[in-house]
């Protein structure tokens, strides 16, 4: 029971806002979730006329915003009243942003009728933390099973839950959504202590190892042959805050390969810690760190798909922010180049600056049929003002180029002058 | 010759729905006919069905089936919809060629195949942006039994036919009609229909649409403006019939200013209510009775004794009776034992169920736990691989083991493997030679030695692993007859 004065007594002052109102106030909450993500989940349509919605396994965006990020799903806080006081965000119980709750109802005639419009692809709805995780965790799920038992909503969902939720809630919000996620914030503990004292990283943990065993147990076939009934099929994903402590990037990037290797995520979003309303005393506002965020999107990327350790991209400390890791890589190893296109092992050609995994498929699916030249690359899709160093061809050579003094300052933009006043 | 076939060119006239499919029975003819590339010229065009110029007779085909690439038929399938006007022929170029050229569709670097690649990269865009960029409005009856929506689109190519099964996978409860300035799309109650293009249609306002400029104006971060991504992914020649990007220039007009003053603001004091949530009693924490399994579980929970808390997902303790006869200890948590915070449930685990039980044990009556409780791995790409723990991380568990053997006072200790065999004697050397012997553990305990089940399980030879289990088996037996023995006396 709450005491008077407390939330509950609050929220019911917030009933006459508008619905304009709440959603202006809502996705203001909901903005710096990076995730917009909608790829990746089972196939789904709606041709046997008795639901609304389909998903083929590729997201789509359907709008960007001039931050250059792509609206794909409707992203909104359920409420941004909040009993937690993490410093880095906007909806800390401390913060004097205002505040506002959606009915259940609201959320999901804003859901649809975006859908049916074809705004959006689907919903993500996080919450603040009201009364306790199980009592948020519990509308969240009844928002979701609404969608999907009272009119067959068959879109995407995205679901964050409430560390902390019970287990039973848990796996009732993976039977009606594509994706859950727990966002593990910032990538340290001591970061965790400091900044968000009432979350818990040894249950944050926990949280995601109950998601990763659920979902392997929804991919194994029951005794009697049946598929088990679904559980996330586009899995789990996280998020944590870069540059609201100060942790090195070679740490990020080893609680990312931790967080991959442990739980099966499907992503790690970085978010540069940006400047919110209302700010706490706690953490000065600084401009958002949005390189060294790209630059850790590149150093995850080459983590997933091009057989990167973190150790190799970042050593000890944090990315070159003038120039892209895989380059920096190479530059760092150029006695491993050149590469001779022709020949060279597909792990090799991954290592090119400039080759992608596309080109380097063409390359391996080209060689046995011609000797591939410089034009031959570039009409395949190579970007060769990077790769040109570090490889050899028929009639392409770097000869000293790549040991030359200068090949970093080639590719490293014009250092910022100051400027005379 | 070129002369003889000018006078005769076949001009082929696709009809405007069903192109692709059209164009591939046409190639077809032609090509059975052994008309050259050079010798015909093809359009689009309002016709119903395939039209031969000139009432000139479809080229009679002559026997045998065409075979070309499963590649090609897709790429013909897209291309189609181009609109450079001489996306048909180039097809029909490449088609020409792949009769002499059967392995040309696996050369991804021939130049009128990367031509057409392009065209089909070009054609994927347009219908990936057809189906991001339509936005419907209400034109129906919101209470109707199926709710009628309407569109305008301008797509850069002829991209509507093949965008039509998405939008009635997706809306097949609602009827809906996309307008282009080449075709109109209508689907109702299911069923797909075009008709030719019109003009832009005046569609009637439709409140939702506020409701999205005003999503639209707040996801948005004024603190991290990148107009040249937006653009990139939102070309301006898609603005106007995007209701959202009107709100644009002012959201960029307005960033800087509001992101200063976000950070010129000075921090507030907590609102009321913060301190009423502070105040709020927290519910009492149910602490176990202390010299309990439980709490010493409680304690463990929060060990930092070792690094191997760090990268770990929770301590795996002891599990069993509290007052079992009988306790085994293994090396470590595994993956599985990890995530789920339970001791022996992996795969090493299953197989010591099967073994126990043949050798007359009931696991329930036994005592498992580990010689160090949380799991020691190296990644291996998104794999976490065990890695063996160290001498001082052994050292440092010990704490824990000792004092779930003080609680639970069994009478028989098993030591699966040299982890815990170091663990409990202070020696891991000769595991193999020690075996199905029993020594002296902390303070006087018998320990009897024998491998770790994961040692079977690592064993490629099939035979090999069967001689290992049935030893195993027979240790286990062992063991428990030593223990009966011990409760006899």
């Amino acid at each position: 029971m709450v005491a008077p004065g407390g939330p509950e007594h609050y929220l019911n002052a917030m009933t006459t806002l508008s619905l304009h109102d709440k959603l202006a106030i809502l996705s203001d909450a909901a903005r710096y979730d990076a995730s917009c993500a909608s790829s990746g989940t089972s196939r789904r349509d709606s041709r046997d006329g008795k639901g609304l919605g389909s998903t083929d396994g590729n997201g789509i965006c359907h709008s960007f915003t001039p931050d250059g990020r792509c609206v794909s799903l409707l992203k909104i806080l359920m409420t941004n009243f909040c009993v937690f006081d993490c410093a880095y965000c906007v909806n800390r119980v401390s913060s004097n942003v205002q505040r506002a709750r959606f009915t259940p109802e609201e959320v999901v005639e804003l859901t649809l009728e975006f859908y049916r419009r074809n705004y959006i692809e689907g919903l993500f709805l996080s919450s603040g933390i009201i009364r306790s995780p199980d009592d948020t965790m519990r509308d969240m799920v009844r928002i979701a099973r609404t969608l999907r038992e009272e009119h067959d909503f068959r879109g995407y969902i995205h679901l964050k839950t409430i560390p902390g939720a019970d287990p039973d809630l848990i796996a009732e919000a993976g039977r009606h959504a594509d994706r859950l996620s727990v966002n593990i914030e910032l990538p340290t503990e001591q970061g965790l202590a400091t900044f968000a004292p009432e979350k818990d990283p040894g249950t944050i943990r926990r949280h995601m190892a109950d998601i990763r065993l659920r979902r392997e147990a929804a991919q194994d076939r029951t005794h009697s042959g049946k598929p088990a009934p679904r559980f996330v099929p586009a899995g789990q994903s996280t998020q944590m805050i870069v540059g609201a402590d100060p942790t090195d990037d070679a740490t990020i990037l080893k609680q990312s390969a931790r967080l991959y290797g442990s739980y099966g995520l499907k992503r790690v979003y970085y978010s540069a810690f940006s400047p919110i309303p209302d700010s706490s005393a706690k953490l000065p506002l600084v401009k958002p760190p949005l390189l060294r965020e790209h630059r850790l999107y590149q150093a995850d990327w080459l983590m997933r798909f091009y057989d990167f350790a973190p150790e190799e991209i970042a050593g000890e400390g944090n990315l070159d922010l003038a120039i892209d890791p895989k380059l920096a890589w190479a530059l760092r190893h150029r006695e491993r180049f050149p590469v001779e296109v022709q020949r060279a092992p597909r792990e090799m050609l991954l290592r090119v600056p400039g080759f992608g995994t596309k080109t380097v498929d063409r390359i391996l699916r080209a060689r046995p049929h011609r000797t591939l030249r410089y034009d031959d690359l570039l009409r395949m899709g190579a970007s060769l003002t990077k790769a040109r160093p570090f490889i050899t061809l028929p009639d392409w050579s770097p000869g000293a180029l790549l040991d030359s003094e200068g090949l970093r300052a080639r590719f490293a933009p014009e250092p910022e002058q100051l400027s005379l006043f | 010759m070129r002369e003889q076939y000018m006078n005769m060119m076949p001009h082929v006239t696709l009809p405007k729905v069903g192109t692709a499919e059209a164009w591939r029975e046409a190639a077809r003819a032609c090509l059975s006919a052994r008309i050259p590339p050079e010798a015909i010229t093809w359009s689009r065009g309002p016709a119903e069905s395939v039209l031969w110029a000139e009432d000139e007779p479809p080229p009679a085909a002559k026997a045998g089936a065409i075979r070309v690439p499963e590649s090609f038929v897709h790429l013909a399938a897209q291309v189609c919809w181009h609109a450079h006007p001489e996306r048909f022929a180039r097809l029909y170029a490449v088609l020409w060629r792949l009769r002499t050229e059967p392995t040309l569709m696996r050369d991804p670097a021939d130049r009128d195949l990367l031509a057409l690649r392009q065209m089909e990269r070009a054609v994927h865009r347009d219908l990936h942006k057809l189906k991001a960029f339509v936005r419907f409005r209400e034109i129906g009856d919101r209470t109707a039994p199926r709710r009628r929506f309407a569109a305008w689109f301008e797509p850069a190519h002829f991209t509507l036919e093949p965008a039509a099964p998405f939008f009635a996978r997706r809306f097949a409860d609602m009827d809906f009609s996309i307008a282009t300035p080449d075709l109109i799309l209508h689907c109702e109650d299911g069923a797909v229909r075009f008709e030719d293009g019109a003009e832009k249609p005046d569609l009637p306002e439709d409140a939702a649409e506020d409701l999205w400029l005003t999503y639209f104006r707040h996801i948005f971060n004024p603190a991290r403006v990148k107009t040249a991504r937006m653009l990139a992914e939102m070309p301006k020649r898609y603005w106007k019939n995007l209701p959202e990007t009107a709100a644009i220039p002012d959201l960029l007009a307005n960033a800087e200013t509001r992101v200063r003053d976000m950070a010129e603001a000075a921090p507030t004091r907590a609102p009321f209510y913060a301190k009423a949530i502070a105040a709020r009693p927290k519910a009492p924490a149910l602490l176990p009775e202390t010299g309990s399994l439980a709490a010493l579980h409680a304690e463990e929970a929060a060990c930092a004794r070792c690094p191997l808390h760090a990268d770990a997902t929770q301590v795996v303790p002891g599990e069993g009776p509290p007052n079992a006869a009988l306790m085994l200890v293994g090396e470590q948590p595994g993956d599985q034992e990890d995530l789920q915070g339970r001791p022996f449930v992996g795969p090493a685990g299953q197989l010591l169920d099967d073994i126990l039980a043949q050798a007359g044990l009931d696991r329930r009556e036994l005592f498992l736990t580990n010689a160090v409780k949380h799991f020691k791995f190296a990644l291996k790409g998104r794999r976490r691989i065990h890695a063996s723990p160290a001498s001082g991380e052994i050292a440092a568990c010990r704490w824990w083991l000792r004092q779930e053997i003080e609680l639970v006072r069994p009478r028989l200790v098993v030591a699966l493997g040299a982890t815990a065999a170091e663990s409990l004697t202070g020696s891991r050397e000769g595991i193999l030679k020690r075996r199905g012997t029993i020594e002296e553990g902390p303070e006087g305990l018998p320990v009897f030695l024998t491998v770790h089940p994961s040692f079977l399980l690592r064993l490629p030879d099939p035979v090999a692993r069967e001689m290992e289990t049935e030893r195993f088996r027979q240790d286990l037996l062992a063991a428990r007859e030593h223990l009966e023995r011990l409760m006899a006396a």
